[in-house]
């Protein structure tokens, strides 16, 4: 057993009680990163002495008694937002030498609640791919099984919380980055609101879907953190300008006469037996504690895949243009004219799964191909909006699996994009419409985490995750952590 | 063969704005090169635009100028190309959806006819670096301060036929930017400046020719040369029986010559699509109102305002209206002139003209305010002084700032009107030059002036010549009879 605890809510809240310090509990985290992420690989960059600067100050605070919530709570930052004089790599080799000289709206936020930053998680690059398998500073390791990948894209901040190598991450989710590997390695992810936390120093994929939030054991730690992200920003244009809540307020609120709908394509041939059988236990759960269920036909929900890759791919294309070589980033040695420069730097800089979305997405919006992908892309991308939409008129959230299938083998499917990307099959949707969705862990298949996805309305953040919590107060799946190998624990 | 050139403009406006369209950062023109460039005009990662509000202001005002349908909604789309001095690799641009639709100008062609260009519409966008060629050898610099300037591009349907009609409809919106204060129109910083396209047809043709477009023409005389030059190359290629390519020219100021920059097969597939980064700009129709109202006089409307309140000439007019402020300090001079406006267009399109150039001043730090200006063309009309000891007083006000009755007083400049006075001095000339009145009377009629002038010399200047011609004239008759 360890001696500090391991959640975000009972670490602060020991952390005031002054049962430990900051620095105390950051060299336990570091101490145990030191002890097992050669072999997991789950951050990029360890923030050692800045970290314990961070805590140090933290703990000033503390005694001061002047601390705020999670005031010297340890967190890892995936290596997407931006953080000042801290290399910032987007798990590219395009920006392996990148240094912002300022700060993500999130990393500030993060840095005026004084908690402390343990360093930098490994990701997909550029957020793009489902396995962690992209990144140019090599896969990171399930640590429910050592052959299996964590999910992506921010895997390196699912597998840093499943080994309870930090109490808490950020990540970012396009299409299912944070829900995806937060099922894969059974703990808690949310994806908030489009526009509900800035974008502003998160390294742009396909800003229009885009949006970053918690990731955590629980639900609860998910809605404290939440309150430390979520914000209007004026810097980040679609930021939405309205006030944020307390999301733990309603965590202990009952769930009896909850609608839950059940959309009969989350349980289609695509979707492994042994996931499906877990989440029909926690149905069963809900159910007893007074959830009503109701079956519900999302017609376009088959479109979600082909429409995400199309209008993701498009806008990751033209965002990571101001990779040139010219200004920051990889720059290929002695280019022998503008084109070579050009083609060289973006050649080297970028990763095959990159490379391959920007040539996607330069196909579908080139003129002649624009009205046939982009434009369509962008019709059903309102059908599944307007779908969602009525759905809410008669329920409160929507349930189903957060993914196809448990963790699967490293290399198994990263010559092979078209299955890949089916791993995105239950969460692209949702990011198409801007909804908010939380995964949690509802179980295992053959020793592998199984996550369950709760999907809710607009600015339903609250509502989710009183109903994750509410689950997890009757269930132990998020209490579970892997067997660790070796350590200092 | 008889044919016709066929020309439309895309003209580039830079507007005023104190900080760039979507970052906080200066727009001062002249700055060390990178220094005014922020995190989002370098297009770092992870920064995002956020549009500056006085430019839509700036758009609206110019579209309701021009009578063009303001867009309730529209958007901004991205331009995408690679280029070393385009920061992010696209260009924020409107392309589907833009601010101003429509619109019209009107212009005065040079035999005094009347001619409306119309547009097709004008967006906003942001400006490009620029490369900079010398000083790194072999080698490229580039200079973001310009990257993210504020552009209005205002495009107008191909209505013009020769290169003089592009270059006065290109002087008419250069007026109409700066009297609306969104454009300080200054072509050599490159605040205006424009893209031409250019075709020619028979005469008596309905279809266009196959067109070329000249890029980045900075000054009257460069869209001048450079659309004569296309023109004639085109129909020098068409009379030897070539075709016209459709391409992208540069024109040389050097060498005074179009250049082929790039060929339709090479041009730019700028894969526009929305920009996800931006929030599309919602206009009321409450703001369009709003905006309406603080709408100046436009240079069109104040020229034919000048000609029938002050019945100036259209000339004057024109010259007086070219420029707002200059109109302006005509409305103040005519003011203060007793109804002598067109005395006052005299004196400013003269004798000020004259000392602002020399002094390259702004009229608006002319040390003559206009008032004081009106007063002394009043002080000419009444008489008080003669027009000769008007331009001495007018020397005076310029170096001392002081007002004309001051400076009449002090140097006891008054006119001398009293008949009396005059007729003595008349007399003591007459009896001075028993000579020349010798040589008038047999024929000589040059002699007047000069007795004229003698009078004028006793007088030190001051008399008033149509009173001194009178009586002299009185004085040589009466004495014939």
């Amino acid at each position: 057993m360890s001696a500090y605890p391991e959640t975000v809510a009972e670490i602060a809240t020991a952390l005031a009680k002054g049962e430990f310090s900051s620095v105390e509990i950051t060299r336990h985290f570091l101490q145990k990163i030191a002890a097992h992420d050669g072999r997991l690989n789950s951050y990029i960059t360890v923030c050692e002495e800045h970290a314990l600067t961070q805590a140090a100050a933290a703990d000033t605070l503390l005694q001061g008694k002047v601390a705020g919530p999670l005031t010297g709570v340890p967190y890892a930052h995936k290596d997407i937002f931006c953080t000042k004089g801290i290399k910032t790599s987007c798990g590219s080799r395009m920006l392996d030498n990148f240094i912002a000289p300022y700060s993500a709206t999130v990393s500030e936020r993060l840095d005026a609640a004084s908690m402390v930053l343990l360093g930098k998680t490994n990701m997909d690059e550029f957020a793009m791919g489902s396995s962690n398998e992209t990144s140019y500073f090599g896969p990171v390791i399930n640590p429910w099984r050592e052959e299996t990948v964590p999910g992506g894209s921010s895997g390196g901040s699912a597998t840093a919380v499943a080994a309870r190598l930090a109490p808490c991450a950020t990540g970012t989710d396009t299409g299912g980055s944070i829900r995806q590997p937060s099922a894969l390695c059974g703990i808690s992810g949310l994806k908030p609101t489009y526009g509900r936390v800035s974008r502003f120093g998160l390294i742009a994929f396909a800003s229009s879907l885009d949006q970053a939030g918690p990731m955590a054991t629980t639900a609860e730690d998910l809605a404290l953190m939440l309150n430390v992200m979520a914000g209007f920003d004026k810097k980040d244009s679609t930021s939405i300008d309205r006030p944020t809540e307390d999301y733990t307020r309603t965590l202990n609120d009952p769930i009896n006469g909850l609608r839950v709908g059940i959309p009969q394509q989350y349980f289609s041939s695509e979707l492994d037996a042994d996931v499906a059988a877990p989440i029909r236990t926690a149905i069963s759960e809900l159910e007893k504690m007074g959830a009503t269920c109701i079956d519900l036909d999302l017609k376009h929900m088959h479109l979600s895949i082909p429409a995400y890759y199309v209008i993701s791919s498009a806008e990751c294309s033209s965002n990571l243009s101001r990779y040139d070589g010219v200004r920051f980033g990889h720059r290929c040695s002695e280019p022998r004219n503008l084109d070579d420069l050009y083609c060289r730097s973006r050649s080297e800089g970028f990763g095959a799964e990159t490379q391959r979305r920007i040539l996607i997405g330069t196909y579908a919006l080139s003129s002649g191909y624009y009205d046939a992908y982009y434009r369509k892309a962008q019709k059903i991308r309102r059908l599944i909006r307007d779908e969602f939409q009525n759905a809410f008129a008669n329920i409160d959230a929507i349930l189903g699996p957060t993914s196809p299938s448990a963790a699967f083998e490293i290399g198994q499917k990263l010559d092979d994009p078209i299955t890949m990307y089916l791993s995105d099959i239950y969460t692209t949707a949702v990011n198409l419409a801007g909804l908010p969705a939380v995964s949690i862990p509802a179980g295992f298949a053959e020793g592998l985490p199984v996550g369950m996805q709760l999907i809710g309305n607009y600015f339903a953040e609250a509502k989710l995750l009183q109903i994750a919590h509410q689950y997890q107060s009757t269930t132990d799946w998020h209490r579970l952590s892997p067997p660790m190998q070796s350590g200092v624990d | 063969m008889e044919w016709e050139a066929v020309i439309g403009l895309e003209i580039h406006a830079q507007l005023a704005t104190a900080s760039k369209i979507f970052s906080a950062t200066s727009t001062a023109y002249g700055a060390e090169p990178n220094t005014q460039a922020s995190a989002v005009d370098l297009g770092l990662p992870g920064v995002l635009p956020v549009l500056n509000e006085k430019v839509v202001e700036m758009a609206v005002l110019f579209g309701l100028a021009v009578g063009a349908k303001i867009a309730n909604s529209s958007i901004f789309a991205r331009k995408n190309y690679f280029y070393p001095d385009l920061p992010k690799g696209y260009q924020i641009s409107q392309y589907d959806e833009p601010i101003v639709t429509g619109g019209c100008i009107e212009i005065q062609l040079q035999n005094g006819k009347l001619k409306i260009i119309n547009l097709t519409r004008a967006h906003l966008e942001e400006d490009a670096g620029k490369s900079v060629h010398e000083g790194f050898d072999s080698s490229t610099g580039i200079d973001l301060n310009r990257a993210g300037t504020p552009l209005l591009e205002i495009v107008s349907e191909p209505q013009m036929h020769s290169a003089a009609e592009a270059v006065l409809y290109m002087r008419a919106m250069r007026r109409l930017v700066r009297y609306l204060e969104i454009c300080d129109g200054n072509m050599q910083e490159g605040s205006l400046r424009c893209d031409a396209n250019v075709s020619v047809r028979k005469t008596g043709d309905l279809t266009l020719g196959t067109r070329t477009e000249i890029k980045n023409l900075n000054s009257f005389r460069f869209v001048e040369h450079a659309i004569q030059f296309e023109i004639d190359r085109q129909i020098e290629i068409i009379e030897s029986g070539g075709n016209v390519k459709q391409e992208t020219m540069l024109y040389d100021a050097d060498r005074q010559e179009t250049r082929a920059m790039r060929s339709k097969e090479d041009a730019h597939d700028y894969r526009y699509f929305s920009d996800p980064d931006l929030l599309p700009i919602k206009i009321t129709d409450d703001y369009i109102r709003t905006t309406a109202a603080a709408l100046p006089e436009l240079p069109v409307q104040k020229r034919k305002r000048f000609v029938e309140e002050f019945k100036l000439t259209p000339q004057d007019a024109d010259v007086l209206c070219e420029d707002r402020a200059v109109a302006s300090y005509f409305e103040a001079a005519a003011g203060e002139s007793m109804g002598n406006a067109r005395l006052c267009a005299n004196w400013i399109t003269g004798e000020l003209f004259a000392a602002i150039n020399a002094s390259n001043l702004h009229i608006a730090a002319s040390p003559i305010a206009p008032k004081a200006l009106g007063i002394l063309v009043s002080r000419i009309a009444d008489d008080t002084i003669s027009g000769k000891i008007a331009k001495q007083i007018f020397e005076e006000m310029w170096k001392t700032g002081l007002q004309p009755d001051e400076l009449i007083v002090e140097k006891g400049l008054q006119q001398v009107t009293d008949d009396s006075v005059i007729s003595d001095l008349v007399d003591k000339v007459l009896k001075d030059n028993p000579d020349q009145i010798g040589q008038y009377r047999a024929g000589k009629s040059k002699i007047f002036g000069f007795l004229v002038g003698q009078v004028m010399k006793l007088s030190n200047g001051k008399a008033n010549p149509k009173q001194v011609n009178d009586i002299l004239k009185k004085r040589l008759n009466s004495e014939i009879n």
